[in-house]
């Protein structure tokens, strides 16, 4: 696409924005702008929780100088959102929790930082699950996020008025827990956003979106300076409207940081050299473990239609199994609130966020943190204190991380046959209601994950790209799982899928 | 295995969470859902199956044992929700 003087330049993919503002079609202040006042026009949506327009402006002006000068990074210029579990100097980083109260740190997470190196645009902080710990954005202690593809049959009339109140009851969620992220990119409001993933957080809500959301391998990007969940499981990525501009923007997001043990010291690759990538002759399979009970019969049609595309292209199909996969969700939920519990135990109104006093330091304590996470977060705390405390941690944790060595292995003997990335559905339906799920029994919606937390708990790359939509019109994903640090070959096959479905937009109601 | 009132209010306290008598049964409620949930797991045999305790197999890297940060209590106590010079302040911890 090229800008005109008529194109809404927020409508542009970010590899777009990018080739357009190194042609000087217009600048990134003017850009940045149009930004801004998407985000002021879109409030109702309650994506943003911090909006930084100074901040963009400024940073904006300097891109501008570098890029008259034919300097600049990789994504100079190019305005973002960033999830509020990124800390991000001087701008309020709450992780969407009442008991981090109005934190604003000092220091800058290294995936942050580093695309302010490169030359990104700031826009704000972006609403999400509390502690990421959610498939809907509805723990958000700041509300939940409105998915800006509206309820089937709904008039653009009945959506703004669900949208002006606080509950936004029968619009449809985003997904979580980057419900914020994915739903920013989906209605123009960034070029693109951070996100993170620890069971499906980035994956979820780019299907129920119908933006491109890629969960790199574990150790690809560093985790110094995001909040915290469980450690083991969580990594950050990106959620964009198209696969190439995620390929562009891991790159910048991705490599070795020794502020973070975990970070593998690997090269990045040229991911966007990946995208268009001939996958002739590369092996892909398909799990029969992935076709569950209670899923849409839609996602099976998509399912096929994907496997379709992508022996079009020349792949080789091959049938596969993973025989441990449905337990990896139960193994999950052990596995991440037992390293949830530990990790939250900072959170005790001592040196920073909100303090409830108490007779004593244990009052304080108690009151603090029942008083500043919600309930879905006390609940896990709750859970990971169980299953780590004396008497069950063998029969519970030592257990489920004997079975997560089992979920991997099935994926090793997947990748030693000679499969070169894993085909399945993102979800097992599409978006749902606000309200709909979270007062039912918690795990009708840990259900949600039941595609993506398998890749998790293998520590492997998966990507899911908008796919088609369900027979309501809204939109489905597929996931591609990839071997470790192969992401280049999971950005190829993704493009294939992309080609063949095109692509998927809300149209404007808000 | 599930869990009776007495161990929710045992665990509450474990983590350091106030939980109001009312809210127990509703919590008990939950806790035992997942439990449920993951009773499952039991199914699988496990024998000799090591645990997994690293993501990626790579030796985990230490940085050398020198002091490489600090001497910057402005920064830290920034936040801090009460604080008396270069101190954090607690109730009293030693009668």
């Amino acid at each position: 696409m090229t800008a005109s003087p008529s194109t809404d330049l927020t409508t542009l993919g970010l590899s777009e924005a990018r080739d357009e503002l190194r042609k000087k079609s217009f600048s990134s202040v003017e850009i940045t702008k149009a930004f801004l006042a998407n985000m002021e026009a879109a409030r109702s949506l309650n994506a943003y929780v911090v909006e930084t327009p100074d901040k963009a402006l400024r940073m904006a002006a300097m891109s501008d100088e570098k890029l008259s000068r034919g300097e600049g990074g990789p994504l100079e210029g190019l305005p973002l959102g960033i999830k509020d579990l990124f800390a991000t100097d001087g701008v309020r980083t709450t992780a969407c929790s009442k008991i981090l109260g109005d934190f604003t740190p000092n220091y800058e997470s290294t995936v942050s930082s580093q695309l302010w190196r490169d030359g990104a645009v700031m826009l704000g902080k972006l609403n999400c699950d509390e502690f990421a710990m959610g498939s809907s954005n509805e723990t958000s202690a700041f509300g939940p996020v409105v998915n800006p593809w509206m309820p089937p049959n709904w008039t653009a009339e009945r959506a703004k008025a669900a949208a002006a109140g606080t509950d936004k009851g029968g619009l449809l969620v985003p997904g979580g827990s980057s419900g914020g992220s994915a739903a920013a990119v989906a209605a123009n409001l960034c070029l693109a956003a951070t996100a993170t993933d620890t069971g499906g957080s980035i994956r979820q809500p780019a299907a129920f979106t119908g933006t491109v959301g890629i969960k790199p391998t574990y150790g690809r990007c560093s985790r110094w300076g995001v909040v915290a969940f469980a450690s083991s499981l969580d990594q950050a990525g990106p959620i964009t409207k198209t696969v190439r501009d995620a390929a562009i923007f891991l790159k910048s997001m991705a490599g070795h940081d020794p502020k973070d043990t975990t970070s593998v010291d690997l090269p990045v690759p040229d991911f966007e050299a990946a995208v268009g990538r001939s996958i002739k002759g590369r092996r892909i399979g398909i799990p029969r473990e992935y076709r569950v009970d209670g899923m849409s019969p839609e996602i099976e049609t998509l399912w096929q239609r994907g496997i379709a595309m992508l022996k079009e292209a020349g792949a080789e199909i091959v049938d596969i199994s993973l025989p441990h996969t449905k337990y990896a969700l139960p193994a999950y939920y052990i596995v991440a609130p037992a390293e949830a519990s530990s990790n939250l135990a900072r959170y005790d109104g001592v040196r920073y966020g909100l303090r409830v006093p108490g007779r004593d330091v244990i009052e304080q304590y108690e009151m603090t943190r029942a008083a500043g996470f919600g309930k879905e977060v006390q609940r896990r705390i709750m859970i990971g204190t169980y299953v780590l405390s004396a008497g069950y941690y063998d029969a519970y944790y030592v257990r489920a991380q004997r079975i997560r060595t089992l979920i991997k292995q099935d994926f090793e003997l997947a990748y030693a046959d000679g499969i070169d990335a894993i085909l399945t559905p993102a979800t097992p339906t599409a978006a749902f209601g606000i309200g709909e799920k979270s007062a039912a029994d918690p795990i009708e919606m840990y259900l949600n994950d039941i595609f993506t937390v398998t890749v998790n708990m293998a520590g492997l790359p998966g990507v899911v790209v908008p796919a088609g939509l369900d027979d309501r019109g809204l939109p489905l994903g597929l996931q591609l799982i990839g071997r470790p640090f192969d992401e280049e070959t999971l950005f190829s096959v993704a493009q294939v899928i992309e080609d063949g479905s095109g692509h998927f937009r809300a149209s404007r109601w808000w | 295995m599930s869990v009776d009132q007495a161990t929710v209010r045992r665990i509450a306290r474990l983590a350091r969470i106030a939980v109001d008598d009312a809210a127990v049964p509703h919590l008990q409620g939950e806790i035992n859902a997942i439990l449920g949930f993951v009773e499952q797991l039991n199914e699988v045999d496990v024998s000799g199956v090591p645990p997994m305790t690293s993501v990626t197999p790579m030796r985990m890297k230490k940085r050398a044992d020198i002091v490489n940060d600090g001497g910057d209590a402005a920064r830290i106590l920034a936040n801090a929700p009460a604080r008396e010079d270069d101190f954090f302040v607690v109730p009293k911890v030693v009668e």
